[in-house]
């Protein structure tokens, strides 16, 4: 620490360069900034501890087609079950496609399954009285400015009412608040009561979209899922039951493989930087062999030389990280809060945070390694004869 | 006052610089190739013909001759540059190939009717009496038979392992009859047969087989418990490629559908009988339904993705970009620092300004149009036809290829020339601006 305004004074010697080659590092960390927390939102999809208790059962053929609703009572009968739910996918729209989020039908003891998702009592009530009743998240609330006791109208893209009118009106009755800060996105969702649905629809009438099961012991989820499809094997509804996490993460992984994208764009940029600051830092040494030279005859030694341009080295590249990463934390909260909140962005945190600076240190090290050897061999004669 | 004025005369340096900076930067992002070979062509004429442009010429040789000497530093330019232009060209690849493989779906006179509200075909139900009272509209062309070309279709969703993650992705399944295949005539059977009607067969597309296991000819598949045989393979250029298509009559029982459809599909007259058509829907009270041309279906589901990717990948270039431009100038300040007895001593004997500048800058540019060339070709080279899947509007996977065009090559070409330009443009200044006195007692 003592030797740290020497390493000042060196990165200070020729302030352009140096500030170029912080402006590129800054560029980017600023990118693996915005691209991990593309990369994070989509894998959170998928994570979170809450989701491993919980099965999804859906049809075999496709998750798009219904369950008869006769299979509820059975799944409730079996070992280890502790609640089951049921839903249906609603497709509505709110003024304008643009506008989308997930909607969806739940039977009532859908938020006993949820406990994550948390609602005041009287809301909770409210939603049980109202027919015509929905809950929304509250970032979803907030995105449309919309207050308890609003009506909402949805228009049908897949179930239009007996009545012929495409369009549903829902009263808000509550908004819920998702505990876990990683999992925000839940709060994007909106959710009416089955018993209103089930009735109105013109079609599909008694019909689930999927079950979800929720087992006493998570261990045991395999068992239970397993049991779960015996119920309806060889029968013209076979289901698939799944744990939350990886129906979700199945479903993330039909979008794209987001990871090998983001890795193989970070390999093209990470690249460019070693060459890039390598150059740089290389340079750096060469102008100073004399000057290192000196320190050696005034005694340093050849690991403490050494070490003078290694922490030079990731100095430089950890400044320059850390603004960007900062600066990619800026962007996105930014957008989310400009541009929409259904973003796939993951905000800024710890775990980006983590990855980055081990990134930046050993961007750093790679980087001072050459030099830092070149400075450690040199020998004093020649380096102060100049040969 | 003094001080003011030297204020307003820094203010107006910076805003000068900028527009300098600026003005070459739109004009070769915007500028079509003609007009960048016919500035390429002046300067060359420049160059061999005037007594500045000698200079030029000559100044600029010694710094390409030169730059053997210092290989590490250019070599930082030229795979800067070659970084941001290959990932730029990939990743607008990506979204034009999405975008070409939906656009090239469907014609402006053929119509797809769903139910009013749905959205894509999956969404959307429409009975048996809803489809014959549509395809016996009068806009409906009518074969020899003087049956109407209209195909009632049934699309659905079947989960299949992929070949690459074997894990359950969905696939479009469409049941079709007879006159579907006359309503798409780009679609041709490429191997094997078309399904027998009344048989569990299935006809792959050229995508769909491609993406999902067991779909080779021969091969079954299970749908429900029931086994289904793989006998043809089709292919057509645009979104079907990604479907498997099977006899409707047999597919809708299997997924419990009856007689009911998903979507009909006709042919009109004329383009224009559309509005016609959409009319005559409005004033049939029995019918609740849209109508639209399949090219515009087609095309507005690819809208969204599309767009998502081409601006990722404008972000993501710019922001490369920005790094790309620092490294640059580092290089370039550190050539000319290396060159500033050689420069001073050529200003001393009568050199002037310009062909100093411009001789650094062509350097530069020189330096990124090889990056540029670079990070095209391994664009070009990786990803031209890269095949990839989405999930579509329907919940199923499209398959598409990268479209590496020569629009976007020379789009990557833009960029690195725009970048090159950027990056030498300071140090150049720089260059020519330095007293010649101090340049000559520099060691």
């Amino acid at each position: 620490m003592k030797y740290f305004h020497l390493i000042w004074a060196a990165l200070l010697r020729r302030k352009t360069r140096t500030a170029f080659t912080l402006l590129s590092v800054l560029a980017a960390f600023l990118l693996f900034g915005l691209l991990d927390s593309v990369r994070s939102a989509f894998a959170n999809a998928g994570a979170g501890v809450a989701g491993v208790d919980r099965l999804v059962t859906v049809s075999k053929i496709s998750f798009t087609l219904s369950l008869p609703k006769s299979l509820l009572a059975r799944i409730e009968a079996l070992p280890g079950v502790s609640k089951v739910t049921y839903a249906n996918w609603f497709g509505g729209i709110y003024q304008d496609p643009k506008n989308f989020f997930a909607n969806e039908a739940v039977a009532q003891n859908f938020l006993d399954l949820y406990p994550e998702l948390q609602l005041s009592t009287a809301e909770r009530q409210a939603f049980r009285d109202t027919r015509t009743g929905a809950l929304v998240g509250e970032k979803l609330a907030k995105r449309f400015n919309w207050k308890l006791g609003d009506k909402i109208p949805l228009q049908a893209t897949i179930f239009p009412q007996k009545s012929g009118s495409n369009t549903w009106t829902f009263d808000l009755v509550g908004i819920f608040h998702e505990i876990d800060p990683k999992q925000v996105d839940r709060e994007n969702v909106m959710v009416f009561n089955w018993d209103y649905f089930d009735e109105a629809r013109a079609f599909g009438n008694g019909n689930v979209g999927w079950y979800i099961t929720r087992v006493t012991d998570r261990n045991a989820a395999g068992q239970v899922a397993q049991a779960v499809d015996a119920l309806s094997e060889n029968s013209d509804h076979e289901t698939k039951t799944q744990t939350e996490q990886a129906f979700n993460a199945n479903l993330v992984s039909q979008f794209a493989d987001v990871g090998l994208i983001v890795a193989a764009i970070m390999g093209a940029v990470f690249f460019t930087l070693i060459l890039l600051t390598g150059n740089t830092m290389a340079q750096a040494v060469r102008e100073r062999i004399p000057e290192l030279a000196v320190l050696k005859t005034i005694g340093f030694s050849n690991r403490g030389v050494l070490g003078l341009l290694l922490v030079e080295s990731v100095l430089l590249i950890v400044l320059g990280g850390a603004i960007g990463l900062l600066l990619a934390g800026i962007a996105v909260s930014t957008l989310k809060a400009n541009v929409g909140a259904s973003l796939p962005l993951s905000p800024v945190g710890g775990e980006i945070w983590l990855r980055g600076l081990g990134l930046m240190v050993l961007i750093g090290l790679i980087v001072g390694a050459l030099p830092a050897r070149r400075g450690m061999r040199l020998r004093i004669v020649d380096a102060l004869a100049g040969r | 006052m003094s001080q003011r004025r030297s204020l307003w005369r820094q203010f107006g340096t910076a805003l000068s610089t900028l527009v300098v900076l600026l003005a070459p930067i739109a004009l070769l992002l915007v500028a079509s190739w003609w007009l960048l070979c016919a500035l390429l062509l002046l300067l060359a004429l420049w160059l061999a013909g005037t007594r500045a442009g000698h200079q030029t010429w000559s100044v600029a040789q010694v710094g390409l001759l030169t730059i053997p000497q210092r290989l590490g530093s250019s070599l930082v330019v030229v795979v800067g540059i070659a970084g941001v232009v290959a990932v730029l060209v990939a990743v607008l690849a990506m979204g034009a190939g999405f975008e070409a493989t939906l656009k090239q779906t469907g014609t402006d006179d053929t119509v797809i009717v769903m139910r009013a509200g749905a959205q894509s075909e999956l969404n959307s139900v429409l009975d048996h009496d809803t489809a014959i009272l549509v395809s016996q509209l009068p806009q409906v062309v009518r074969n020899a038979d003087s049956q109407p070309m209209a195909s009632p279709e049934l699309v659905l969703v079947a989960s299949l392992p992929k070949k690459a993650t074997g894990m359950d992705a969905n696939v479009e399944l469409r049941g079709v009859g007879e006159p579907a295949w006359d309503l798409r005539p780009k679609l041709r059977i490429t191997s094997g047969r078309k399904f027998k009607p009344g048989l569990r067969e299935l006809v792959a597309g050229k995508g769909a087989q491609a993406q999902f296991a067991g779909m080779e000819l021969g091969s079954t598949i299970k749908l429900n418990g029931q086994s289904w045989t793989v006998v043809g393979a089709f292919e057509s250029d645009d979104a079907y490629d990604s479907e498997v298509w099977g006899d409707a009559d047999i597919v809708g029982p299997v997924y419990r559908r009856g007689s009911s459809t998903t979507s009909v599909t006709v042919r009109l007259h004329a383009a224009a009988d559309l509005d016609a058509f959409k009319a005559a829907i409005a004033s049939d009270p029995r019918l609740k339904v849209d109508a639209k041309s399949t090219r515009a279906y087609y095309s507005e589901q690819s809208a969204g993705l599309s767009r998502f990717i081409r601006i990722l990948g404008i972000t993501v270039g710019s922001i490369m970009a920005i790094g790309a431009v620092f490294g640059a100038l580092n290089t370039m300040y550190a050539a000319v620092a290396t060159r500033t007895r050689e420069i001073a001593t050529l200003r001393a004997i009568g050199f002037r300004g310009v062909p100093v500048v411009l001789s650094v800058l062509l350097e530069t540019m020189l330096l990124a149009l090889l990056g540029g060339v670079i990070g095209a070709g391994l664009a070009w080279s990786i990803f031209n036809h890269y095949t990839a899947s989405t999930l579509g509007s329907n919940f199923s996977q499209v398959v598409f290829s990268f479209e590496v065009s020569p629009a976007l090559l020379w789009t990557g070409l833009k960029w690195a020339l725009a970048i090159g330009f950027v990056g030498g443009l300071f140090p150049a200044l720089r260059a020519a601006r330095m007293p010649v006195t101090a340049g000559l007692r520099e060691l």
